[in-house]
């Protein structure tokens, strides 16, 4: 006899609902920065009608949360469990709405052809869509060890962020033409940098599930 | 706070702990439990309790069927002598004074120490009657000073608006949520220090537990409650501390904030999730 | 799958409630058969008696003579002994319960002697009677006096007042003692204020049952050798005197036709005098009740 079947079936499906959202939002990311590389329009805006589906799973798992602490009465680490959930998700909302963010840029940036060489955004992308990939793997393991090693990968970004925002004021100073081009892209250095302090959030988020203390990760 | 992980994977707990013996220094100890031990006949019922009681807080006892929570709760007014086959080893010390020593008679040990119980029980009395019972008992006599006892007892009790047209009628015809709280006023009506209550709500509808978890609230600043529960949301609402008994022994005895979110031994986060018992 | 088959079921339906009217008819006719029983004896003793009752039968010494027989010695008698027999068969009754039911350890010993005090209250009522003559009247010198057949007679219903009053403390429930003790009452606070006012209901009613039995009850009265014919009321404990059911018993045993009809008449006043002690009984009992 499984001891409170229904608390854990209904716990699979909310996971199952995070992996569906998160999943998404890695997707829409990749997908606007790919639009942003190969300056398609048509994708950027497709990612635009899709952010209502993202929105939508968020509030799916919030209502359904709420609903299994209503009528199942969680406590200590199922309790935390369904709350990081909650907080996990909305982190994967708003690397959603950073893919949004993404694909409107690329939008501004229209039809001009891209001066900057890309090398430091495309790797900065590789990366953080590195650590959210591992970051939902982890989560949905329990990793605590590789959550720790991802969110030290924080770091990197946001060395890399430091140098390629130089990199495009730089070439802004000498380009004052394009300085709309330049500033467009420093967005979406910005919103990359954002999508992976969102990953360090969810590695936090592991530890408080785990140890049932909060932990510092993003310093 | 800084990030200081050790090459753990999965969530830490020790299987068997020793008990963190909660103790808080800058609160008195109304009752001190020291190795106690107790046998029904060959059936070792309670093993080596250690346990702090603190005064003016409401110390809940959670633990599945049989884990030796009332007898643990009869054992701190001495009504688990009324069972034949019963022996005890071990000290209880309330008021710097051992319960379990002969010499201290239960009769004065429980003026001082009230029980309320599981059924509602009162007297097939008037409601009167039934509280100034205990008063008549120790020898009070004198109408005006009942009259204020039971006035006093009945307001402490949250019932007395509810009884005072109609005290000398029979307490049978008040509901059961009602009965219950007579019958705290009744153990309020003898002025103990100390007020036990084995599973008060469990046979009340929601709204007189309600009350009767108000009235809990409001007594523990002037009394201090032990509290048996078999609800453990009610143990998680009311008490300041809790302690999870299991095969008759103590497993954990924390402030209730702890237990109900990181509790330190799995056996009690199994237990308060519902993975058992 | 299922077990039970309702075509079966339906099948058997109707003998089963057949069945059930039968019993239902069977018990009737036990209940109408004893109530008929009884009217019929009612019936005769009422028409044959009541021509009898007057004033002065009330107020008339035993006589040779039918219309000049009264029963009061008889009468007076019969209540002089029930006075002895009340308190001291109570009391003694009473008490031994409490002791039985509230300290006496549960082991083996006390196990027998429960056991045996119950099937005392079968034995015949005659051997009591021999008990009193050797004990009461002539070991104790008391005499063919009230006293000695009010202690005998008091022996003979103690069982039955016994159990009566065990089984009315043991319905008490135990929360009720509980709850007493947990307050600091000592033992003996929680039988006089919890217990016996509880119990009172069933104690009354088997005192009543038990009184009603020692007052017609004859046999015992015959072996200690109480007079048929008594022409002065008791004056005391330690006197002689008549019983209602010794008077009684020698009308019947007359060969007039017209003894009869006083006897039936003194029927009368017997089942009056047990109405009354039952009326008080349930008096007493209903107020108690009512108090708590």
């Amino acid at each position: 006899m499984v001891v409170r079947e229904r608390f854990e079936q209904e716990l699979k499906e909310v996971q199952e609902q995070f992996i569906e959202i998160a999943n998404s939002s890695i997707n829409a990311l990749k997908i606007a920065f790919e639009a942003l590389l190969n300056q398609d329009l048509e994708a950027s805006l497709k990612i635009l009608e899709d952010d209502i589906i993202i929105n939508r799973l968020e509030e799916e798992i919030n209502d359904h949360i709420i609903l299994m602490i209503a009528k199942q009465q969680p406590v200590a680490t199922d309790l935390r469990r369904l709350m990081v959930l909650v907080k996990a998700a909305s982190d994967m909302e708003r690397v959603g709405d950073y893919a949004v963010n993404i694909a409107k840029e690329t939008i501004r940036i229209g039809k001009e052809p891209l001066v900057f060489p890309t090398s430091n955004l495309q790797t900065m992308c590789n990366k953080t869509v590195e650590m959210l990939e591992s970051i939902i793997k982890a989560f949905t393991e329990e990793d605590t060890v590789h959550a720790k090693e991802i969110a030290e990968l924080d770091d990197y970004v946001d060395d890399l962020y430091g140098a390629t925002i130089t990199l495009l004021m730089r070439a802004g100073a000498e380009n004052p033409a394009h300085i709309s081009q330049i500033t467009h892209l420093t967005f979406v250095c910005r919103y990359l940098e954002r999508s992976a302090d969102h990953a360090t959030n969810i590695a936090e988020h592991l530890f408080y599930l785990v140890k049932g203390k909060h932990y510092e990760l993003n310093n | 706070m800084v990030l200081e992980i050790k090459e753990e994977n999965s969530i830490v707990k020790s299987i068997h702990t020793a008990i963190k013996p909660s103790t808080d220094a800058a609160k008195t100890v109304v009752y001190d439990t020291r190795n106690l031990n107790l046998w029904y006949g060959d059936h070792h019922g309670l093993k080596d309790i250690n346990l702090s009681i603190y005064e003016n807080e409401v110390t809940a006892i959670i633990g599945p069927s049989g884990c030796g929570k009332s007898t643990y709760l009869k054992t701190l007014n001495r009504m688990v002598e009324l069972v034949p086959s019963v022996r005890t080893s071990g000290e209880i010390v309330y008021r710097e004074r051992n319960i379990l020593d002969k010499s201290y008679t239960v009769e004065e040990l429980r003026t001082r120490v009230g029980m309320v119980f599981q059924k509602p029980n009162p007297f097939p009395k008037s409601i009167y009657d039934n509280i100034a019972y205990g008063p008549r008992i120790h020898g009070i006599k004198n109408k005006k000073i009942l009259d204020e006892i039971v006035e006093k007892s009945l307001r402490g009790a949250a019932i007395w608006d509810e009884v005072k047209d109609r005290l000398n009628q029979n307490a049978y015809g008040l509901s059961g949520g009602q009965q219950q709280r007579i019958c705290m006023a009744r153990c309020l009506a003898i002025e103990p220090d100390v007020i036990l209550m084995d599973e008060p709500t469990s046979a009340l509808d929601p709204i007189s537990t309600l009350k009767v978890e108000e009235l809990v609230q409001e007594l523990k600043k002037d009394y201090s409650i032990i509290i048996v529960t078999h609800n453990m949301q009610q143990a998680a609402r009311i008490s300041d501390r809790t302690a999870f008994f299991l095969h008759g022994e103590v497993v954990e005895y924390d402030k209730t904030d702890v237990i109900f979110q990181t509790p330190a031994d799995q056996r009690t986060e199994d237990y308060i999730s519902g993975r058992f018992g | 799958m299922r077990y039970i088959d309702d075509t079966v079921v339906m099948k058997r339906m109707t003998k089963r409630i057949i069945f059930n009217k039968v019993w239902k008819f069977f018990f009737f006719l036990a209940t109408t058969f004893a109530l008929v029983t009884l009217a019929i004896l009612l019936y005769r003793i009422v028409t044959q008696g009541v021509d009898y009752l007057s004033i002065d039968f009330l107020t008339n010494f035993a006589s040779r003579f039918a219309d000049k027989a009264g029963i009061k010695a008889a009468l007076i008698g019969s209540l002089w002994l029930m006075a002895v027999v009340a308190p001291v068969s109570i009391i003694i009754g009473v008490g031994t319960a409490i002791y039985l039911e509230e300290y006496a350890k549960k082991n083996r010993l006390n196990d027998f002697i429960r056991m045996n005090i119950s099937n005392l209250a079968g034995v015949p009522s005659i051997v009591f009677g021999l008990l009193g003559l050797t004990i009461f009247v002539r070991m104790l010198g008391l005499g063919k006096s009230v006293l000695a057949a009010g202690l005998t007679m008091s022996l003979l219903i103690l069982p039955v007042i016994i159990v009566a009053a065990q089984e009315a403390i043991r319905a008490v429930p135990n929360e009720q003692r509980e709850a007493s003790y947990g307050m600091g009452a000592t033992k003996w606070q929680t039988i006089l204020h919890v217990v016996l006012p509880a119990a009172i209901p069933g104690i009354l009613t088997g005192s009543i049952l038990a009184m009603s039995r020692a007052i017609g009850e004859t046999a015992p009265l015959v072996v200690i050798g109480i007079p048929v014919i008594l022409q002065f009321l008791p004056n005391g404990l330690l006197s002689q005197f008549t019983a209602l059911p010794m008077q009684i018993y020698d009308w019947a045993k007359r060969p007039q036709e017209a003894f009869q009809y006083v006897a039936a008449a003194g029927i009368l006043v017997l089942m009056t005098v047990l109405l009354l002690m039952n009326s008080i009984a349930i008096f007493i009992r209903n107020k108690f009740q009512k108090r708590y």
